[in-house]
């Protein structure tokens, strides 16, 4: 006869490695702490600051209701700069992805050198911020720009009054949105052949059997069976553009005089280097809506990645 | 014959594209390295071809980096931030990951979507209520700020990587484990862990290069010249008055990319699953 | 006239030859069944008719045409993948009228030949669900509307029951074959399974590493098979091999009776020792070995279950025999040496 063993009943705190329904939350608690604190109450803070009258030269709160939105609205530098804020972020869009697809396109064809192609193809992407900026900062400088100097040398310009990249103001706004759409393709680029190799053979196959030619395939069939991916992709690099400071506060620091000022390096200038937290605050709260938008169509994205 | 000539230029045009892409990506970096070993009469001379050196190259630049800036203590600073950012990353990341990975229900993909996408917040909208509660913490100027700050993208994403990765290793391991004698949290550590190496080494360069890369946060908390980390010393110290030190800073600027270049090099793919939700792998 | 004939087809791909001098015939009207291991070539012989693979060598004609230098969509064929290869994003209805679209098919027809094809196979009811939305057996039944839709010279099927669950392949089996004598059009139908080719084609091409071993109807293949390779390969459990003289001695399991259910006939004696038994319900399998002589593998005896087991036991020895007809001699290269019917060689 088999002996069982008695079962004798433990103190409660026993199993308590065991317990999955504890463990779960008892495992997450500390990022959600993190992300509640230091990113959803600065947000409130945001909010709280922009409608008070702070600077850092008085920092007493007085409420002042909205009077600092329409301080805000009302600057014609603002304006300039919500206006230049969509012009990068699309302008860098759309010539980023373009040639992100192209050069997927070209990159997944085999041919000697093509690893090396794809690691130096892949740099802008890689590299700092603040680092590449700098590079081009001086590949535009306003005297020894290494792009001027090849223009002049094959004639297409003077050299007595070569393009100040920086200086001017539509080059200036040319200049930066070249900066972001070099940063952006490399994204692209992995994106697309990520995407291109993800479509089943067996499909492709039967397009071509079903009498597809090349753009009827690429267009009518690949491209939506992708769809989902690159629209991830497109929101990611909207945000990061849009969000931006960095490339255009290294580059023009905004100027000339705000020609080139976007929502990020208008609300440093204002809110830290300016001391005035209210009205910058007013500024960052303008990236909020949309980042709304951009959450929405993420999470739509995400939800339909399964076809 | 028109056959061969047709193929020369299909294959012409393709290596040309090719081409072109590749020096618009790239010259940037060769233009740093060009600019790095330069010597001052060579680079600032307006007649001679910026494209080769037109006297021998020098070192002068990095001796001068290494020796009389704070190159130095900037690339100890990052590193230090790097590792603290990267350890607190993974204790609170790690379990939740793998949390989330293991949660059964709807609500356990919804709350890891709601952690990934608070990494689309950015930078720009939180800096200037951010920089008052590190001046209220009195941990303005200090690199501590940074330590304690730039968890808030690291985590999201890296949880986001680690709950695709978790996914991946089947559960019947840890029944196996737990059949044998285990509790949830012995299996997980006995038998989990030692497969997830690859996929923590991945989170680890991420988060380390995510941390390297930030700038906005070091620009708006940070103003003493020896507190800075490297992305920021190296964009607004290098400069005297007006005069910029371009072969200091391309030096500088070649130097902090290489690593991050690499690294980014050899992860690649990881990146794409995990931004893509492992729609891609 | 064949609807496909392929002439001496060489496949290279760099220093691996998949496919090795295959001449093949597909008549019309005929289900014809490619039948091979994995790898012996098939599918990639299957592609080259297609057009997605150029052949190293050798001439491929459709309908009479040589084919080698036109693209898939110009050759008059039609062709269902293993996964099905139904587009992910289109309509079940945008599916089938794909291939009709990018011809430039005026709209109306398209609209006729979409219906026609869905009332066919039974789908007409799911014109507007996505691939996604389906079972398996719908998907394939899409896959083959989209197919037929195109009205070919000949279908190329490569394994499409293969990703079917055991219990659907069956009837899905019996529902193809229908289908294709419905719409009589030549069929080539790539599989490794022996028992799908037995029960669909009208005749099989038997192939391992590349070439052909032998092709002829079921019936020829089974009892005539023209090798080891052909032998072994058709028929569960294997055709027992013994050695003989350098070659080898065949006969199949199921006419490997005890010797006293052969009385009468003239029949080749071995005394076998069963070392165990299986029960599978209507057959019963004996497994063991024959005395005095070497045997590739167990010898196996397939007895239906209503022959009574009087006697049989493991571990003894038991006088069993085989009809001098359904004997099978092999010689030194595995080959059976040509004679008819099977008559022993002297």
């Amino acid at each position: 006869m088999t002996a069982i063993a008695a079962f004798t009943p433990r103190p409660r705190y026993r199993f308590l490695l065991d317990r999955s329904e504890l463990l779960g939350p008892l495992f997450i608690a500390p990022a959600i702490l993190y992300v509640v604190v230091l990113v959803a109450l600065p947000f409130f803070l945001a909010i709280y600051y922009s409608i008070s009258a702070f600077t850092i030269y008085d920092p007493s709160y007085r409420f002042v209701g909205a009077k600092n939105f329409f301080d805000v609205i009302q600057s014609e530098v603002f304006r300039r700069t919500l206006i230049n804020t969509f012009i990068f972020t699309i302008g860098a869009q759309i010539i980023g992805l373009l040639l992100g697809k192209f050069a997927a396109m070209l990159l997944m064809q085999d041919f000697p050198g093509r690893g090396l192609a794809r690691a130096l193809v892949v740099l802008p992407w890689a590299v700092p911020v603040s680092l590449a900026t700098l590079a081009w900062q001086w590949m535009f400088d306003s005297l020894y720009s290494v792009i001027n100097w090849t223009l002049i040398a094959i004639g297409l310009v003077n050299a007595e009054h070569p393009p100040q990249w920086l200086g001017q103001r539509d080059l200036a706004m040319i200049a930066v949105t070249v900066v972001h759409a070099w940063r952006l393709f490399p994204f692209g680029v992995v994106i697309f052949i990520a995407g291109f190799t993800s479509v089943p053979k067996d499909v492709l196959d039967a397009a071509t059997v079903d009498g597809a030619g090349f753009w009827r395939r690429n267009y009518q069939i690949i491209l939506p069976i992708i769809a989902p991916i690159v629209v991830i992709a497109l929101i990611f690099g909207t945000v990061f553009t849009f969000t931006d400071l960095s490339v255009v506060y290294l580059l023009t620091k905004g100027g000339p005089i705000n020609a080139t000022q976007v929502l990020g390096s208008l609300a440093f200038q204002v809110g830290i280097l300016s001391g005035d937290v209210a009205h910058g605050a007013v500024i960052c709260l303008f990236l909020f809506p949309f980042l709304l938008i951009a959450v929405v169509f993420m999470l739509r994205a995400l939800r339909r990645r399964e076809i | 014959m028109p056959r061969l000539a047709a193929r020369v230029l299909r294959e012409g045009s393709f290596y040309g594209a090719v081409f072109v892409l590749v020096t618009f990506a790239a010259f940037p970096f060769y233009w740093m390295l060009l600019t790095t070993f330069k010597s001052d009469g060579d680079l600032y001379n307006l007649k001679s071809n910026p494209y080769w050196f037109n006297a021998a190259p020098t070192l002068e630049h990095i001796r001068y980096l290494f020796e009389e800036t704070l190159f130095v203590q900037w690339v100890w600073n990052t590193a230090l931030i790097g590792l603290c950012v990267v350890a607190i990353t993974l204790v609170v990341a790690l379990p939740a990951g793998y949390s989330l990975a293991r949660m059964p229900g709807r609500s356990a993909e919804n709350l890891g979507i709601g952690i990934f996408l608070t990494y689309l917040v950015p930078p720009t909208l939180l800096f200037l209520p951010l920089s008052r509660v590190v001046a209220a913490f009195g941990l303005q100027d200090s690199l501590w700020s940074l330590v304690v700050v730039y968890p808030t993208f690291t985590i999201p994403f890296c949880t986001w990587l680690f709950m695709g990765f978790f996914k991946s290793v089947p559960r019947e391991i840890e029944e196996a484990a737990i059949v044998d004698g285990c509790t949830i949290m012995g299996a997980f550590v006995k038998t989990v862990l030692p497969l997830s190496v690859p996929g923590i080494l991945t989170v680890v360069i991420f988060a380390f290069t995510l941390t390297m890369q930030e700038f906005v946060y070091a620009l708006t908390f940070i103003s003493s010249s020896d507190e800075k980390p490297l992305t920021l010393g190296v964009a607004t110290d290098l400069i005297r008055g007006d005069i910029f030190y371009w072969g200091e800073l391309m030096g500088a600027a070649l130097i902090a990319s290489v690593p991050v270049a690499i690294a980014y090099n050899l992860f690649l793919d990881r990146f794409i699953s995990g931004i893509t939700g492992g729609a891609v792998r | 006239m064949a609807s496909v004939l392929t002439i001496d087809i060489r496949k290279q791909f760099g220093e691996v030859t998949a496919v090795n001098g295959v001449s093949l015939e597909a008549r019309d009207g005929e289900f014809m069944v490619l039948l091979g291991p994995s790898g012996c070539g098939k599918t990639t012989l299957l592609r080259v008719i297609a057009g997605l693979e150029k052949a190293t060598s050798g001439e491929v004609l459709i309908g009479g045409r040589v084919v080698n230098e036109l693209p898939p969509r110009a050759r008059g064929i039609a062709m269902v993948f293993q996964s099905y290869g139904l587009y992910p994003h289109l309509t079940v209805w945008n599916n089938i009228a794909f291939p009709l679209r990018t011809q430039g098919t005026p709209r109306e027809q398209i609209r006729r030949k979409v219906e026609w094809a869905s009332r066919l196979l039974g789908i007409d009811h799911l014109a507007h669900r996505r691939p996604r939305q389906l079972s398996g057996g719908e998907r394939q039944r899409v896959a083959l509307a989209r197919a037929l839709v195109r009205e070919p010279t000949v279908f190329l099927l490569d394994e499409p029951l293969s990703n079917l669950d055991a219990k659907l392949r069956a009837s899905a089996r019996s529902e193809l074959k229908a289908f294709q004598q419905t719409v009589r059009t030549a069929t080539i139908y790539v599989t490794h399974d022996q028992v799908e080719a037995m029960g669909m084609g009208d005749r099989i091409a038997v192939m391992d590493h590349g070439t052909l071993r032998q092709v002829g109807s079921p019936t020829e293949i089974y009892e005539h098979p023209a090798d080891e390779f052909v032998a072994s390969f058709l028929g569960t459990p294997p055709m027992n091999l013994i050695e003989r003289d350098g070659g080898s001695l065949g006969f199949r399991p199921e006419h490997f009776l005890p010797k006293k259910l052969l009385n009468g006939f003239a029949v080749q004696e071995f005394q076998f020792r069963v070392d165990r038994m299986e029960y599978l319900g209507s057959e019963r399998i004996l497994y063991g070995a024959l005395d005095g002589r070497a045997a590739k593998r167990e010898v196996t005896a397939k007895l239906p279950a209503h022959v009574a087991l009087d006697g049989i036991s493991a571990g003894a020895w038991h006088p069993f025999a085989v009809r001098e007809r359904e004997l099978r001699y092999f010689d030194r290269e595995g080959r059976r040496p040509s004679t008819d019917n099977g008559e022993p060689p002297p």
